[in-house]
């Protein structure tokens, strides 16, 4: 489900990344959920790209769900507020809500340590 | 020209209004919930505020093919079903037909960071979507406010309520949003700035330990409406809300009468018996046959094939056929054939309003043209509300033409108690019963205390409960005052005797003067012959000297001739 909004941005990080990686807890399945071209999606895409190249370079998927093109999505990720960044890898599920501007906030929310700690 | 278009263009301004299906609600709002609009019901906890909107979707999706969502904002979809399947509602049926759309938005605050600058888009997406799948013309957000404890920023929270509600609009579907009450405000985080267009509120007070379910129109935009707040059930036969709306007295009324159950009250009555109609109480001491009355007047009218319906608050169904059998009205036959219902509660399982709302269900179900409550004195509580109650049970008889009759229990010693005084003006006929005791023995007396549009008997008459039910007979009123049972058959024998010798004097007196007669014509008779002896002397006495004289005459001649002297 993948948008043409990020796709060319971020075709080079999912090459990156292989596919057992996955597996493996380090790794990090995000989805990001927004509803169309808006300046809070672009923003919100941005702000991820960004923390991800730097925190968690090599170690990451991202899927940018445009819900105007899917709304049937919504329900199944309890979508309410938008944009919202969903990881759903690692376990346990995770909630970041939000144009990810507050990066300290961001990093609490996808539990990821500065120092490329893996949570417990 | 202009006055032919007037009309249709106030017409096509008019509010066109979204029926509920709701019973009484419709009536309340006159007609429904404003269409295209979103409609806030607000309640405290447990007022079942989720059920009238589950109702609403519902009935559009059953009675007025109109499609719904319910966005759930607190219980699952699975728990919906359980819940209002207990009303009779078969929700998942109108899921599966896709008439119904239940969507459960869970929000886990622990679960959600917040980081920057966010909306509400997803929730009008997903809304979006719901109704687009279905073509809804309804929709219940149950509750919205749910959202205020998942998120932080209530400043974003209320400009995208704002937008919510103002998007609703224009989408054109008809919405309920519920609100869970709040200190000093309508809902808990004010969200009835938002929703202006109609609110209904429901309330679930509890005084002396019952409970009373209330609702009312707080407001509604370009309608009038309803503005008391009108007792609601909820029971096994879902929602109903009972507006209570003859205030005025324009009911139209009969001059046909029906009998009382009771020869000779009826005759009392001066017509025959109660005016169709009519309301009717029964007033007296325990013990006096109150309910006998109710249950004679029953009887009569089950044999004339009319409908009756019997509220009884002290007795059951059972002991009252019972009872009622061994003073020969026999209920049960009635019964069997559908013409009599027993609706048989203790008052204090419900609030006045709420028995209000019951009897006046009950009445509008069934149908009867007879009704009895027995007895009004069982309602305890404040005069105001038991004449409010009454006022209102009184009406809806009246309106329909429903011949009422209550009995009431009165405080010995006392006129009138207080429902009776409450309610004593609303009554057409007031029948009193009376204990009188006297010479070690308790007699019952029935006196009218009024009967309207009658020229009714005033007399005090003494009545028992027999065999063959309920007998007047008529009571003894001397200068000794009223006189019943034993002291009124002993009274009655010696009058008897009294009678017995004043006739005895008569025929003595009737003798003596007979003899008189006879003995004055005895007396007469013989003056009469005495008159008769002495007349027939008389006459022979004159005969005698008629016959000297003619005697003298001859002699006279023949001396004369004989001394030659010519004639």
């Amino acid at each position: 489900m993948t948008n043409e909004l990020g796709e060319s941005q971020m075709s080079s990080d999912k090459a990156s990344v292989d596919i057992s990686d996955f597996t493996d807890s380090g790794d990090y399945n995000l989805r990001l959920y927004v509803a169309g071209q808006t300046p809070k999606s672009l923003a919100a895409i941005a702000n991820l790209k960004h923390i991800c190249e730097t925190y968690l370079a090599g170690r990451y998927t991202i899927e940018v769900i445009d819900l105007l093109v899917t709304p049937t999505l919504a329900a199944g990720d309890q979508i309410v507020a938008l944009p919202t960044l969903v990881r759903r890898l690692p376990p346990p599920l995770k909630r970041v809500i939000g144009n990810l501007a507050d990066t300290e906030r961001l990093l609490v929310g996808l539990d990821i340590r500065p120092k490329g700690f893996k949570s417990p | 020209m202009n006055k032919q278009t007037q009309p249709t263009h106030a017409e096509s301004i008019a509010l066109t209004k979204t029926p509920t299906g709701i019973r009484g609600l419709d009536d309340v709002t006159f007609g429904g919930l404003p269409a295209g609009r979103p409609t806030l019901l607000c309640g405290a906890a447990g007022c079942g505020k989720t059920l009238l909107a589950m109702t609403f979707l519902i009935n559009g999706a059953r009675d007025y093919g109109e499609n719904g969502v319910f966005m759930s904002f607190e219980e699952r979809a699975i728990d919906l079903e359980q819940n209002v399947a207990s009303l009779g509602y078969g929700l998942a049926d109108l899921v599966a037909s896709k008439n119904i759309v239940v969507d459960h938005v869970h929000i886990e605050r622990a679960e959600i960071e917040e980081s920057g600058d966010y909306d509400l888009e997803g929730l009008f997406v997903r809304l979006n979507h719901a109704i687009d799948s279905i073509g809804a013309k309804r929709v219940v957000l149950d509750t919205v406010e749910a959202l205020f404890a998942g998120f932080t920023d209530t400043g974003i929270l209320r400009a995208e309520l704002r937008r919510l509600f103002a998007w609703l609009k224009e989408k054109g579907v008809t919405a309920i949003v519920t609100g869970e009450r709040g200190d000093g405000q309508l809902t808990r985080y004010g969200i009835e700035e938002y929703v202006s267009d109609c609110v209904i509120l429901l309330d679930n007070r509890v005084e002396d330990q019952i409970t009373t379910r209330r609702l009312r129109v707080v407001k509604y935009r370009g309608s009038a409406h309803g503005t008391n707040e009108y007792p609601f059930l909820i029971d096994d036969r879902g929602i109903s809300v009972m507006p209570i709306t003859s205030a005025g007295l324009g009911h139209q009324i009969s001059d046909e009468s029906i009998s009382t159950g009771v020869p000779g009250l009826d005759a009392m009555l001066g017509r025959n018996g109660y005016f169709r109609g009519s309301s009717v109480l029964i007033s007296g001491l325990a013990g006096t046959g109150k309910s006998t009355f109710g249950a004679a007047f029953i009887d009569a009218a089950c044999h004339r094939g009319e409908r009756c319906l019997l509220f009884a608050f002290e007795e059951s169904q059972d002991q009252i056929v019972r009872n009622m059998s061994s003073v020969g009205i026999h209920l049960k036959p009635h019964i069997d054939a559908g013409l009599l219902r027993f609706e048989a509660a203790r008052p204090s399982l419900y609030g006045f309003e709420m028995h209000l709302a019951r009897m006046h269900r009950d009445i509008e179900d069934f149908g009867p043209s007879v009704v009895v409550v027995d007895p009004i004195s069982a309602f305890r509580g404040p005069s105001l509300e038991i004449h409010a109650t009454l006022v209102r049970l009184a009406d809806i008889c009246k309106t329909r033409g429903i011949t009422a009759l209550f009995t009431s229990l009165s405080a010995a010693g006392e006129l009138m108690d207080e429902s009776e005084r409450s309610v004593s003006s609303l009554m057409d006929t007031w029948i009193g019963l009376k204990d009188h005791e006297a010479n070690g023995e308790r007699n019952r007396l029935l006196y009218l205390l009024k009967s309207r549009g009658m020229n009714h008997s005033k007399q005090l008459r003494e009545y028992q409960l027999t065999d063959e039910g309920i007998e007047l007979i008529d009571a003894y009123i001397g200068t000794e005052g009223v006189l019943t049972g034993t002291a009124r058959l002993a009274q009655e024998a010696r009058e008897r005797d009294a009678s017995n010798v004043r006739a005895q004097g008569i025929k003595r007196r009737r003798r003596e003067i007979a003899r008189k007669r006879a003995s004055v014509e005895r007396q007469i008779a013989e003056l009469q012959a005495e008159l008769v002896a002495q007349e027939a002397e008389i006459n022979m006495m004159i005969e005698q000297e008629e016959a000297q004289e003619v005697a003298y005459a001859d002699d006279r001649s023949r001396i004369a001739s004989r001394r030659g002297a010519a004639p």
